[in-house]
């Protein structure tokens, strides 16, 4: 039976991932300059070992609440193309083995452009992983304030 | 696609490249024989592989100029232009299929048959001027089997050594070259068996004689006739190869991405050890500060090292040239000898990228435009073939490029007929312009003076593009010319692009770098004075920067960091960056400016490219990223270039010569004798300045002075306008007031005897006078004050020196 390895990590409570084959690095805490005028979704610049990197916060891309003040979120460096893409999220877990049987496409519930960003879940026990669609994720469309109305 | 025609693909476009070149100097050097079987090996090189590689299309291309360069090389045709151009176009096609092959891995449809022909063609041309030993029996003999030139000159030589003893082929004699007894080439097969004793020269003569036949290997011959062993030609062939790579092991192909990625990494690396340093610093310890040194040595020589990495010669896009010269110069019957110097400058390959096509323009354009037919020139007394130079030299941390031919000059009074034709100057603009700024108006859009439209240039594109694509890199165009003797073009271009001059400033707590290329001046206004500089033309702010509105742009508002409400409650004092961009300037508000520094430019991803506010990214030394502001977006986005194209070229002069249209006007106060006040309208005034009274020099009667670089007339107001003067003034022996008034290039100076101050006029003119040069009078700091009418006391105190400029300096 296929299976796949994810890097799993915590958004607003739910478990999403990524495959381990498409993340660079994951960075605990780093400095991030903003762009003003940039889509809603990007937290700005960072400076990742003499590259620039553009920095997602991926509450603010999926439509979820804001992450609290003070907490500080985590760099996972994702590389899809040529460009690496830091995405934000709240808390880093463990690197999984998920089996493809587990795997299932999006409720129909799911709705709108959330869906497009959900590639599926896979079952696991006692949770749901949801399996990010990264080179999505990693777009960011020009006008994201559609995407706070989402949930 | 396979990585072995990949490399095929690489290795026979530089190889193409070079024989452009060659090509084009054996046609000035046709005896070369070095140059000859340089292009020879070329070409069989291209032949042998695409071969190899199943290219039947090419090789049958490659087969017939190598037939006709195998007759070239054996003496047995003259090179003329013909033939050179059969051989180009050759090159050409060569090139077009490798472009084929590149798109779809294969060699193309097209099978060139024409261009085949003609090369067979000029291969039965009778030789111009036939070398002394050469028979008519061996031409036939060798037209009808041409030499399939397996090996290079060095067997061939070899061949002839030892053709006494080749008695089973009888064959014409066929020797026209006197050849010196040489050893075998080392670097073919048979070379390497002779050399070491697996086979007999004469064997390898017969050998190669047989070749020239068929199509064989010279190995499968030599086995074949028993002359050497399978295994010794196997051995053989692997040194050949062996000794190949030696040849090439001095330099190795690196991709352009690991470069750049060995840029980043040392550029953090330079960051690391600036912090290293610093830490070192705050420690006693003797030990880490040593190797901290030595790290900080290590470390700015691996960053000198690595930049180099990414410089490449400008020579590497003139080698194009001369056979772009050459074709040109055919093609409308000039003679042009091209001569370069400094190919050895080298530049960061982005810009010998972007510098490429505006050169190539250039060059184009000397040789169809600048250079003159041969009757022409002869007429002129000069040599018919003309001499075009390109020179590159470093001058100030930029490099020069300059392009010079010695042809007829540009024809000053010729442009400026056309630029009126063509609307872009008024007769009264063009009438006072220097040639010098007359020759700037070819690099306006839509300016040509080609009086026929030639396949080459003369459709009016093309300066102008050369001035922009220059000025994209932070570079700068200058023409210079003298009529009958040529013209020169001087492109100065940064040495790179990779790192900047900015100025860092900051806004709303963020740092910003705006390239240096675009800045001005500085502006700052104290708080306490905050609001009195800064005006309204309907809500949107100006401010007067010498006379003239300065439309503001609020960085923070622009950029959405505060609301309208939050910006203008800021109590410090205001930061004004004066910038230009496309011909027009304006202010850019900021919060502070910090520094200027020379940054690294990295590029934005992708998803930032829409916003039209940054051309890039930075990183400071803290390590943290600033955005590089783009000044031309920042521009657009607030409006401050969108109605007009970009200004008049003679901007810079005619400021004093237009009049301010606003409800007020600033004057520049000054003093007339003892009680009088006089008023000129600041927008008149180029400048105020100070001088000894020794500056004052006459030529005849009028008083004049050098002015920078010029010599202009002074006029003395007391003197046209009759004031009262007592004893003190006329004795006093110190210094001058010159008011200096420009009109187009004109500048005239006008002693004043005080400055008193700048105003801004609100009361009404009544314009009860009778005194020539003045408009009127009005009450200014108590004072009745006379308008002056500066252009008309100008016209009236030095009669024809604004001749020609009446319209553009109307009423006051």
């Amino acid at each position: 039976m296929a299976s796949q390895q994810f890097c799993t990590f915590l958004l607003d409570g739910c478990l999403f991932g990524v495959p381990v084959s498409q993340v660079q690095e994951v960075i605990r805490f780093h400095d991030i300059t903003p762009v003003p005028l940039a889509p809603a979704a990007v937290e700005g610049l960072i400076n990742l070992r003499g590259e620039i990197v553009l920095a997602i916060d991926l509450r603010r891309r999926l439509g979820l609440p804001r992450r609290e003040e003070g907490t500080l979120p985590i760099n996972v460096v994702v590389r899809t193309g040529e460009d690496a893409v830091s995405l934000l999220v709240d808390e880093i877990g463990e690197v999984i083995e998920v089996s493809e049987s587990s795997f299932e496409a999006p409720p129909n519930t799911l709705h709108g452009a959330v869906r497009s960003l959900i590639l599926g879940v896979y079952k696991l026990e006692g949770s749901l992983l949801h399996a990010l669609d990264t080179v999505n994720a990693c777009q960011v469309p020009a006008t994201t304030e559609a995407m706070a109305v989402e949930r | 696609m396979d990585d072995i025609v990949k490399e095929f693909l690489i290795e026979s476009g530089e190889n193409l490249d070079r024989l452009d070149q060659e090509l084009v100097k054996l046609e000035s050097e046709p005896s070369s024989k070095e140059l000859l079987a340089s292009i020879f090996r070329t070409i069989h090189t291209i032949k042998g592989s695409c071969g190899f590689l199943g290219f039947a299309r090419l090789e049958k291309l490659t087969h017939a100029g190598e037939n006709l360069l195998s007759r070239l090389r054996d003496g047995e045709l003259a090179l003329n232009a013909e033939i050179t151009s059969g051989l180009l176009a050759m090159v050409d096609a060569v090139r077009t299929i490798l472009a084929v092959i590149q798109a779809s891995g294969e060699d193309g449809e097209e099978d060139y048959a024409t261009l085949i022909g003609r090369l067979a063609g000029l291969q039965n041309e009778p030789a111009v001027h036939p070398p002394a030993a050469a028979s008519g029996p061996a031409l036939e003999a060798l037209s009808a089997s041409p030499p399939a030139a397996g090996e290079t000159n060095a067997a061939k030589k070899e061949e002839k050594s030892t053709q006494p003893s080749s008695t089973q082929t009888p064959r014409k004699p066929r020797r026209k070259r006197k050849l010196a007894e040489s050893s075998p080439d080392p670097s073919k097969i048979g070379g390497v068996l002779v050399e070491r004793g697996h086979v007999r020269p004469e064997d390898l003569a017969l050998a190669l004689e047989m070749q020239e036949k068929g199509r064989q290997k010279i190995g499968e011959i030599l086995v074949a006739h028993g002359a050497a062993s399978p295994e010794d030609v196997l051995a053989a062939q692997q040194t050949v190869e062996l000794r190949k790579a030696d040849a090439a092991g001095e330099t190795i192909r690196v991709g352009l991405p690991l470069l750049d990625r060995l840029m980043n990494l040392v550029g953090e690396l330079v960051l690391a050890r600036n912090q290293l340093l610093q830490f070192s610093s705050t420690t006693p310890d003797a030990k880490l500060q040593a190797v901290s040194q030595r790290m900080n040595l290590i470390a700015t020589e691996l960053q000198e090292e690595v930049m180099k990495t990414r410089m490449q010669p400008i020579g590497n896009i003139w080698n194009k040239f001369p056979r772009t010269v050459r074709d040109l110069a055919l093609g409308c019957g000039k003679q042009v000898r091209l001569e370069m110097e400094g190919q050895d400058i080298e530049l960061d390959r982005t810009i010998v990228e972007a510098i490429k096509d505006p050169l190539t323009h250039l060059v184009r354009n000397a040789v169809d435009h600048g250079i003159e037919v041969p009757e022409a020139r002869r007429r002129a007394g000069k040599d018919p073939t003309g001499i075009l130079t390109l020179r590159a030299f470093h001058e100030g941390g930029q490099v020069n490029l300059e392009i010079s031919d010695d042809g007829a000059g540009l024809d000053g009074n010729r442009i400026r007929q056309k630029a009126i034709e063509r609307g872009l100057i008024t007769p009264q603009q063009a009438a006072l312009m220097p040639d010098r700024d007359v020759f700037h108006l070819i690099f306006l859009p839509g300016f040509s003076t080609a009086e026929k439209v030639t396949k080459v240039s003369g459709r009016g594109v093309g300066m102008d593009v050369v001035k922009t694509n220059v000025e994209k890199i932070g570079g700068v165009v200058d023409v210079r010319s003298t009529p009958g003797q040529g013209s020169t073009v001087r492109v100065k271009i940064p040495l790179t692009l990779a790192i900047i001059p900015a100025l860092i400033a900051t806004c709303g707590g963020e740092r910003f770098a705006i390239p240096q290329v675009s800045l001005l001046e500085l502006v700052r206004l104290d708080s306490d004075g905050r609001g009195k500089g800064i005006e309204l033309v309907h809500g949107a702010p100006v401010y007067r920067l010498r006379g003239r509105l300065l439309p503001l742009v609020n960085l923070d508002r622009e950029l959405g960091i505060r609301d309208k409400a939050e910006s203008s409650a800021r109590s410090t004092a205001v930061n004004i960056v004066v910038l230009q961009t496309e011909g027009r300037q304006f202010g850019l508000i900021v919060d502070e400016i910090t520094d200027t520094q020379e940054i690294v430019v990295k590029p934005l991803g992708r998803q930032l490219k829409g916003i039209n506010a940054y051309s890039g990214a930075t990183i400071m030394g803290d390590g943290r990223v600033a955005l590089i502001l783009d000044v031309l977006g920042l521009a657009q986005k607030a409006g401050v270039i969108a109605e007009e194209p970009a200004a008049t070229p003679d901007e810079g002069h005619g400021e004093a010569g237009a009049p301010q249209v606003s409800d007020e006007r600033a004057l520049l106060l000054a003093e007339n004798g003892v009680e009088g006040r006089v008023a000129i309208p600041l927008a008149m005034v180029a400048r105020l300045e100070e001088f000894p009274r020794t500056v004052v020099e006459h030529a005849g009667t009028q008083e004049v002075m050098q002015y920078r670089g010029q010599i202009i007339p002074l006029l003395r107001l007391s003197e046209i306008i009759p004031a009262t003067r007592d004893a003190d003034m006329l004795a006093s022996t110190g210094s001058i007031h010159v008011v200096v008034y420009s009109e187009g290039t004109r500048t005239v100076g006008l002693i004043v005897d005080g400055i008193v101050d700048i105003v801004e006029q609100h009361a009404a003119v009544e314009p009860f006078t009778s005194r020539p040069g003045v408009v009127g009078s009005f009450v200014s700091q108590h004072h009745v004050t006379e308008l002056l009418d500066l252009p008309a006391i100008v016209r009236a105190a030095v009669p024809g020196i604004m001749d020609g400029a009446q319209s553009e300096a109307g009423g006051i």
